[in-house]
């Protein structure tokens, strides 16, 4: 269990977050650069001391300003993984995957087991003998998380690790990351930009905003209810802005629903809107596709081609799918369901959902 | 549509600034050594070098100049990491205090030397109860050559030391590294370039010491008399002595800072990339 508690300022920048990460889980920490992230990572990574809080891992106390405790970083058992990778540019792959072993003061042939244990679990045991620069990114990414694990750390702080990378071998070490990090048996923060990596990776997303932590929870709940805007898009659910039709237009709803014009069409909610402004929220799931115009009770029928389908999580049963219809979706499916309809893209599909799957957002702030 | 013209003409304006002020400067720098190297035939500077106190002179500074640049090594490079790495009250006045032999006439250097491990002088004492007399010996030339070297091993060192790229030195930390380690496995091989120019530069400096050595340490041959002292005391005496003993250090700086261009310590890693690039 690792219990945060911080505050830190550095100029007019002021950091104020709470968080807590269960044993063997992942945390996925996202928000907008110049949320705080970093600073995060670098208090609990034992690079920056934070003026306030508290920090506990495991039952060990890391840092408590009340009993005056800080452990630097080398007297912390944590591992780091960024997206400038760091490899130290003189020594070769196996040199710097036994880097944290040798500082540690473990003995050569234990160490040279774990270390060609680490390159073989990444399937890097080929290269052991290069030096970075004669590397792929993919490849330097590789040695860098090799030669954080193989110290076991009890905390794992993987910072964009996939960023820098190019499409192809992020989606390769991606899969490859969810394995290991199944596998792992230390807690790990994972942060990212990418709504992809948050899902697939993160049983519990934390949201940083300006500083302080705007939302925690799991992937599902922040998907049902976003609570700002940030989230909401980070999350790839639908989020629409409009205003309510104006009363007495051709084409009016039935009791106790409600038209809210958007800039690019309109939708029926079966809530009543109290404002003028809405924010509107369609969950991916809510969704269905179908190839025909449907005939049944959706009262929400957008026709347009599909632009991407991205497997989500990247082995799970479920497939996102980006529409340009006006306005444009996501709508989240089955595996089963693409091969049925045999969805590619460029495909012409018609995306329906009921007045009932429309939600309107009361937003904290926009 | 007249503006192409105008432009023209202050561009081979400024042409002829930059190609006349480098060929002024450059013969001004090469006619020196010519002079030099024209009033000696080989053979006669071959026979002028075999002279007892020429090689006594080459031995002297060269056995001065080692150790001096041994002892800046040990002491200079620790405060270079220092300066490099740390905040700390009165830094200012360290950096100064570093820098102030650079600028500072080695004859005031050698006076206040004297003033302070002089026989009467502030430490002095103290050393002469260790039994140690540093003026007028061999070791006091290598401390006046110490103290005029200071600032070119510290230097560059320090300038090595800051460029280092901080996430290597954070991802050590994090990897359980302390200071002493990542100092010699991360620090050290990764400056090695600047440290390298930082010995060779102080090497040079040690070699051509002259003011702070004949002020603290005398000119005494065999003992403190080496080879620019030697030039000096030659050009009283005899010319053709003073020659050769010029050209030979002539030859000895040019070859130390041509070596310093040459080796591979310029671009250390990048010659590595290009080896990994060419297999």
């Amino acid at each position: 269990m690792l219990e945060l508690r911080l505050a830190s300022r550095l100029g007019a920048f002021h950091l104020e977050a709470q968080l807590e990460v269960a044993e063997r889980s992942v945390m996925v920490l996202v928000g907008e650069s110049g949320s705080g992230k970093t600073t995060l990572l670098r208090c609990l990574a034992g690079l920056q001391r934070p003026e306030r809080g508290r920090i506990a891992v495991g039952g060990e106390v890391w840092f408590d300003d009340d009993t005056g405790v800080w452990r630097a970083a080398p007297e912390r058992s944590v591992g780091v993984v960024s997206q400038d990778v760091a490899l130290f540019p003189h020594l070769s792959a196996a040199e710097n995957v036994a880097f944290g072993l040798r500082a540690r003061g473990v003995g050569a042939t234990e160490r040279r087991q774990r270390v060609a244990a680490a390159l073989e679990r990444l399937g890097i045991a080929a290269l052991a003998a290069r030096r970075p620069q004669q590397l792929s990114g993919g490849q330097q990414q590789r040695v860098a998380i090799a030669r954080a694990i193989v110290v076991e750390p009890r905390l794992l702080l993987l910072d964009e690790p996939l960023s820098a990378l190019d499409a192809a071998s992020r989606r390769a070490i991606r899969a490859e990351l969810w394995r290991l990090l199944a596998e792992l048996s230390c807690m790990t923060i994972y942060v990212t930009h990418s709504p992809a990596e948050a899902l697939s990776f993160g049983e519990r997303i934390t949201v940083l905003e300006e500083g302080r932590v705007s939302q925690t929870g799991s992937r599902e709940a922040l998907m049902r209810s976003p609570r700002s805007r940030y989230v909401a898009e980070f999350l790839g659910v639908n989020l629409f802005r409009g205003s309510l039709a104006p009363a007495g237009a051709p084409g009016q709803p039935p009791a106790g629903q409600t038209r809210i014009a958007l800039p690019q069409g309109e939708l029926v909610v079966s809530e009543r809107a109290t404002q003028d402004d809405a924010a509107i929220v369609i969950r991916p799931r809510e969704i269905t596709l179908a190839l025909e115009r449907p005939t049944g009770t959706a009262r929400n029928v957008f026709e347009g081609t599909i632009e991407e389908l991205l497997p989500e999580p990247p082995d799970g049963e479920l497939v996102r799918v980006s529409l340009a219809s006006r306005p444009p979706l996501i709508a989240e499916v089955t595996r089963q369901a693409v091969a049925a309809l045999e969805l590619a893209p460029g495909r012409r599909v018609f995306a329906s959902f009921k007045a009932a799957g429309v939600h309107l957002v009361t937003e904290t702030e926009t | 549509m007249r503006s192409p013209a105008p432009r023209r003409a202050r561009l081979s304006l400024t042409r002829v600034a930059l190609l006349g002020a480098s060929a002024l400067l450059i013969a001004f720098l090469v006619l020196p050594f010519v002079a030099l190297l024209l009033r000696v035939t080989p053979g006669d500077l071959a026979a002028r070098l075999a002279s007892p106190m020429v090689l006594e002179a080459l031995r002297l500074s060269l056995a001065t100049s080692v150790a001096a640049t041994a002892v800046v090594f040990v002491l200079g490079v620790p405060v270079a990491w220092l300066l490099a790495t740390r905040e700390f009250p009165g830094k200012r006045v360290v950096e100064v205090l570093v820098d102030l032999p650079m600028v500072l006439p080695p004859t005031v250097a050698g006076f206040a030397l004297l003033m302070a491990f002089g026989r009467a002088g502030l430490a002095g004492r103290a050393l002469a109860a260790l039994g140690l007399s540093l003026p007028f010996t061999t070791l006091g030339v290598v401390v006046a050559q110490v103290f005029m070297a200071v600032p070119f091993m510290v230097g560059p060192a320090r300038a090595s030391f800051s460029g280092l790229d901080p996430k290597l030195l954070d991802a050590a930390a994090t990897l359980g590294a302390r200071e002493t380690f990542t100092f010699f496995r991360v620090a050290l091989p990764l400056a090695l370039p600047g440290i390298l120019a930082g010995v060779a530069m102080s090497a040079s400096r040690a070699l051509g010491e002259f003011g702070a050595t004949i002020t603290f340490a005398g000119n005494l041959p065999g003992s403190t008399q080496t080879m620019p002292l030697a030039v000096y005391e030659a050009l009283q005496s005899d010319l053709d002595a003073a020659v050769a003993l010029s050209v030979l250090l002539l030859v000895m700086a040019f070859g130390l800072l041509l070596g310093l261009r040459a080796a591979p310590v310029g671009s250390f890693w990048g010659h590595a990339r290009a080896r990994a690039a060419a297999r």
